[in-house]
């Protein structure tokens, strides 16, 4: 089945010290009665500190398993890491013993989820959840959690914040929600902030302000930060490199400007074109023609070929290697540099 | 929080006099004589024929006449008048008697759903699918198949008659031991409902979405689990126990009759068996009064525990 | 009742599924699979549980007892002669004789009979209430709901055998046949609720579908929409509850009757029977252990029948 050559993650060059955090050749597997679905198939990514990487691609592609695994807080059973790497300055995760790693969670790498309501426990005042961190990991006494949890809260920007301590989630907003929920994974001030779709649950207005938010305080804190999403137009102001998945795959890898520019790899293209355009009156709004595969029968050869408008024989027997294209990009497919240079839309 | 307790309590008043009205509506309501009605198929001596006539008014007739006795019951029941049964005694005396006997059994009883019950839940909940779950759970189906009629003269015959680990009986002032037997008879019950309820709650709980955030803050599992997971789980639970605690006080009949423990239940069991109306009626209006109340007090439990409720 | 129960079912299943269904589910080691229904896994479900094989036989040997007692004793169960008190087994009388002297065995094969009768026909009339109720409640919503849903609320709070016996007491005649309907009536007026509840959710369930609405738009009225649309939806799941409830209403017929409220003499009923075997059991304790064995089989195999096909149909609960 792997046919995937692994590969040094090619977009930019490996610092001295190494990346702050990499992906190597990851594979997860969901173990279930009905079979065994592969959702991530090979991903390999990386984040250097004080950058931002938008990790792209439609639900069941495998971008929050692979959050998950990361903080390691995969639910097993089903999920299984059948091989790979997750090395967080220098250390693999994967081989850490489980209180080490717990050390990891929230301290270095901190997590904020899509729907708030349900990611925050109802029955705890606010000021408790944010505060618990506090006192449970590093120690604080409750007047001092108190106040720095005050203290976050205002970092968020959550209006008359020591008066709402004492409230529960469900007497928020949902943007307020959200921010107390970012307010929670800054707590102790990690050195990456892996956002799952923070802002999907969210009216448009109030997505705009937690996403400038998120680009705030990741610029002043010095955060790296992992943006999750589906959601294209979120990303382009935001992040610095985007990796696309499909299929449990990075099919593309690229900086933001030259992805939007000129993508190469059929998928992005595809998801490029569906998002209206101001500047483009006449063009037609196209979409991807078929649906996602199931992950328990990906088609062999390149999962997106039978979705693929540049289909060969070749992409129905082979799997593509991720394909070098210069300025550090990648593209998983066999015709990337005829699909970057084919600008006809 | 105000606002919602004096809701519930309006609602409690007007639940009361519905219920009472019922229960007063079919005792007496059409009844060719109420009085004969009152003592079954018993003779009724001219003694008691004039105290019942007098004590239920029941020399006033028609629809006016109905309703004049029916609020001359409730200002009775509300003073804690509740008459005399036809033994001659004072019904009020007889409860004040059995009541205390009661409360301890439904309290052992209680203890025993908690802590076997509520343990068990928790441990099948966290592992579910395992061997122990699945003998948890078939325990109970079984618990829950077995009637109390069954379960209380068996436990009574092989543990009390037979192999005499329990005093088969309880006299008339019953002590602990005495009682202990009885209590896990009428516990059985309860403590498989607690555990299949609490196992439920606990494996939906441990698959909410707060779980997944609770480890990414980095907490250990044990704090994820008895602080976060448990607060959430035991909300459904405790407000089960509390409701159970007043079925229990009304509805330890059958193991009160059984075991001869001289409670609430056993003196109903009596009046029903003896046919003593005025004893029956008196008991089943208290018993709907601390219904009501227990069904109040678990509602404001409710809303304590669980603060989605409370700022509705 | 289990074809019917598996035709409701499937029916259930396929307007939930839409007219495309699902595509069938390849399986990575190569052997193709038959496509896969909730009736059909529901099936194999149960047919892998020795406790579904258990139960169903229960039912069925209680339901051959009841309906042809003579098959299993040849013993009259009115038979009672005073000098056998307590006597020990002998021709036919497996279990030895009762304190009236009466055939232990074959008062306990013969009480079947009264018990399924008051199990059955309430469970039944309950059925019908809570279909009514339910249906009613579900399909026109608005204040038709918020009334009966209120009064759901109210027989819900009501304590049953405080009530039941409240009921009872008013009933004074020894006539048997009175008395069993009366025992009968009373368990389906305090009994119907939560079959109601679970008419109801189905019912509104069944309502949203896309294919009730094709039907309304066709010109279909109110009643042919409930009756040919909606009916079949609501019956699988009131089928599971209501058998559940017809072993909670074989215990409480038990019940009341042990208490001396619900039948008497000379009905046979195990609740009378386990109450008389109770006052004696320091001198024999099978006329106790006898009925009661068969009492609590009988209720066991109702409900673990109900929670195993319930278990099987809702795949949330595995």
């Amino acid at each position: 089945m792997s046919q995937h050559a692994v590969q040094p993650t090619p977009a930019s060059p490996t610092p001295p010290g190494g990346h702050l955090l990499e992906l190597r050749d990851l594979h997860i597997e969901f173990r279930t009665g009905e079979g065994v679905a592969e959702v991530i198939n090979g991903v390999s990514y990386h984040l250097d500190p004080g950058e931002t990487l938008a990790v792209l691609g439609e639900s069941g592609s495998g971008k929050s398993v692979t959050a998950q695994a990361i903080m390691g807080i995969l639910d097993s059973p089903p999920a299984h890491v059948t091989s790979g790497q997750i090395r967080y300055q220098g250390r693999d995760l994967l081989t850490l013993p489980e209180e080490q790693r717990r050390q990891v969670r929230g301290k270095e790498i901190a997590m904020i989820f899509q729907d708030a309501l349900s990611a925050l426990n109802p029955v705890f005042p606010v000021g408790w959840q944010i505060g618990e961190t506090l006192r449970q990991r590093l120690g604080m006494s409750r007047s001092d959690a108190r106040r720095r949890s005050v203290e976050l809260m205002d970092l968020v920007q959550i209006p008359a914040a020591a008066n709402r301590l004492g409230d529960y989630p469900h007497q928020f907003s949902g943007g307020m929600r959200q921010r107390v929920m970012i307010a929670m994974a800054l707590a102790m001030e990690p050195k990456v902030l892996i956002a799952d779709e923070p802002t999907t649950a969210l009216d448009v207005t109030v997505q705009a302000q937690i996403m400038d938010l998120l680009a705030d305080l990741q610029r002043n804190l010095d955060m790296a930060m992992i943006l999750i999403t589906h959601d294209l137009g979120v990303v382009a102001d935001v992040a610095d490199r985007i990796a696309v998945m499909y299929a449990g795959r990075i099919v593309e890898h690229a900086d933001v400007r030259s992805l939007y520019r000129a993508p190469a790899h059929p998928y992005t293209k595809g998801l490029l074109e569906s998002i209206p355009r101001l500047d483009q009156r006449s063009g037609k709004l196209t979409t991807i023609p078929g649906l996602p595969p199931n992950l328990m029968d990906i088609p062999g050869g390149c999962p997106f070929h039978p979705r693929c408008r540049y289909v060969q024989q070749v992409c129905l027997d082979v799997v593509p290697h991720d394909l070098v294209l210069g300025d550090g990009r990648t593209s998983a497919c066999h015709f990337a540099q005829e699909v970057r240079d084919d600008r006809a839309r | 929080m105000f606002r919602f307790i004096v809701r519930r309590l309006l609602q409690m008043v007007v639940a009361f006099f519905g219920t009472t009205l019922i229960v007063y509506a079919l005792m007496f309501a059409g009844q060719g004589d109420p009085i004969q009605a009152l003592a079954g198929e018993r003779p009724v001596t001219a003694a008691q024929r004039a105290y019942l006539t007098e004590k239920y008014h029941l020399d006033a007739t028609g629809v006016g006449g109905f309703f004049y006795r029916y609020f001359d019951y409730i200002s009775n029941l509300l003073r804690g008048d509740l008459g005399e049964s036809l033994t001659g005694r004072s019904i009020g005396e007889i409860l004040a008697a059995a009541w205390p006997v009661t409360i301890k059994l439904a309290l052992i009883a209680i203890a025993v759903a908690v802590v076997f019950g509520v343990t068990a839940g928790v441990l099948a909940g966290i592992r579910r699918a395992s061997i122990f779950d699945n003998a948890t759970l078939l325990l109970t189906l079984l618990v829950l198949g077995i009637p109390t009629i069954v379960l209380a003269p068996l436990a009574q015959y092989f543990l009390g008659v037979k192999w005499q680990l329990f005093p088969a009986t309880s006299g008339a002032d019953p002590d602990f031991y005495a009682l202990l037997l009885p209590g896990i008879v009428l516990g059985s019950l309860s403590l498989a409902t607690a555990l299949r309820l609490t196992r439920t709650s606990v494996a939906e709980n441990l698959r909410a979405d707060y779980v997944r955030t609770a480890r990414s803050k980095g907490l250990p599992r044990r704090r994820v689990v008895s602080v976060h997971v448990l607060r959430n789980s035991l909300i459904p639970v405790i407000t089960f126990l509390g409701v159970e605690l007043g079925n229990l006080m009304s509805g330890a009949i059958i193991t009160e009759g059984v075991f001869n423990i001289p409670g609430v239940g056993f003196n109903l069991f009596r009046g029903i068996r003896t046919e003593d109306g005025p004893l029956v009626v008196g008991i089943v209006s208290v018993l709907v009064v601390v219904y009501l109340v227990s069904n109040l007090v678990v509602d404001v439990l409710y809303a304590v525990l669980d603060p989605r409720i409370r700022y509705e | 009742m289990s074809d019917f129960e598996t035709v409701a079912a499937s029916e259930d299943q396929a307007a939930r599924r839409g007219p495309s269904g699902e595509p069938g589910t390849p399986n990575r080691v190569g052997q193709p699979r038959k496509p896969r229904s909730l009736a059909g896994d529901a099936w194999r479900d149960l047919r892998r549980k020795p406790i579904f094989w258990i139960s169903l036989v229960l039912v069925l040997v209680v339901t051959g007892m009841a309906v042809a007692p003579g098959l299993f004793t040849g013993n009259d169960p009115t038979d009672c002669v005073l000098s056998r008190q307590h006597a020990a087994p002998s021709g036919g009388a497996l279990f030895g004789y009762d304190f009236q002297g009466c055939d232990t065995y074959a008062r306990a094969v013969y009480g079947a009979r009264a018990s399924l009768l008051v199990g059955a026909l309430s469970a039944l009339l309950t059925g019908v209430i809570a279909l009514v109720v339910g249906m009613l409640s579900g399909y026109f919503g608005g204040w038709v709901d918020a009334v009966l849903s209120r009064v759901i609320d109210i027989v819900l709070g009501i304590p049953l055998l405080l009530a039941a016996i409240v009921l009872l007491k008013r009933v004074s005649t020894d006539s048997a046949t009175v008395r069993l309907g009366s025992v009968i009536f009373v368990l389906a007026v305090l009994g119907w609720t939560t079959a109601a509840r679970v008419v109801r959710s189905s019912v509104i369930t069944a309502r949203e579908q896309d294919y009730v609405a094709a039907a309304r738009m066709l010109g279909a009225g109110n009643g042919r929409i409930m009756w040919r649309h909606i009916l079949p939806n609501a019956l699988a799941p009131a089928i599971v509850v209501l058998t559940i409830a017809l072993g909670s209403f074989i215990a409480a017929e038990a019940t009341l009757s042990f208490l001396g409220i619900g039948l008497r003499e000379p009905t046979i009923s195990w609740g009378i029977d386990i109450n008389n075997g109770r006052v004696h059991m320091r001198e024999s304790a099978t006329p106790l252990v006898v009925p009661s064995t068969f009492l609590a089989l009988t209720v066991l195999a109702f409900i673990m029948l109900g929670d195993a096909i319930r278990d099987a149909f809702d795949p949330k609960l595995r």
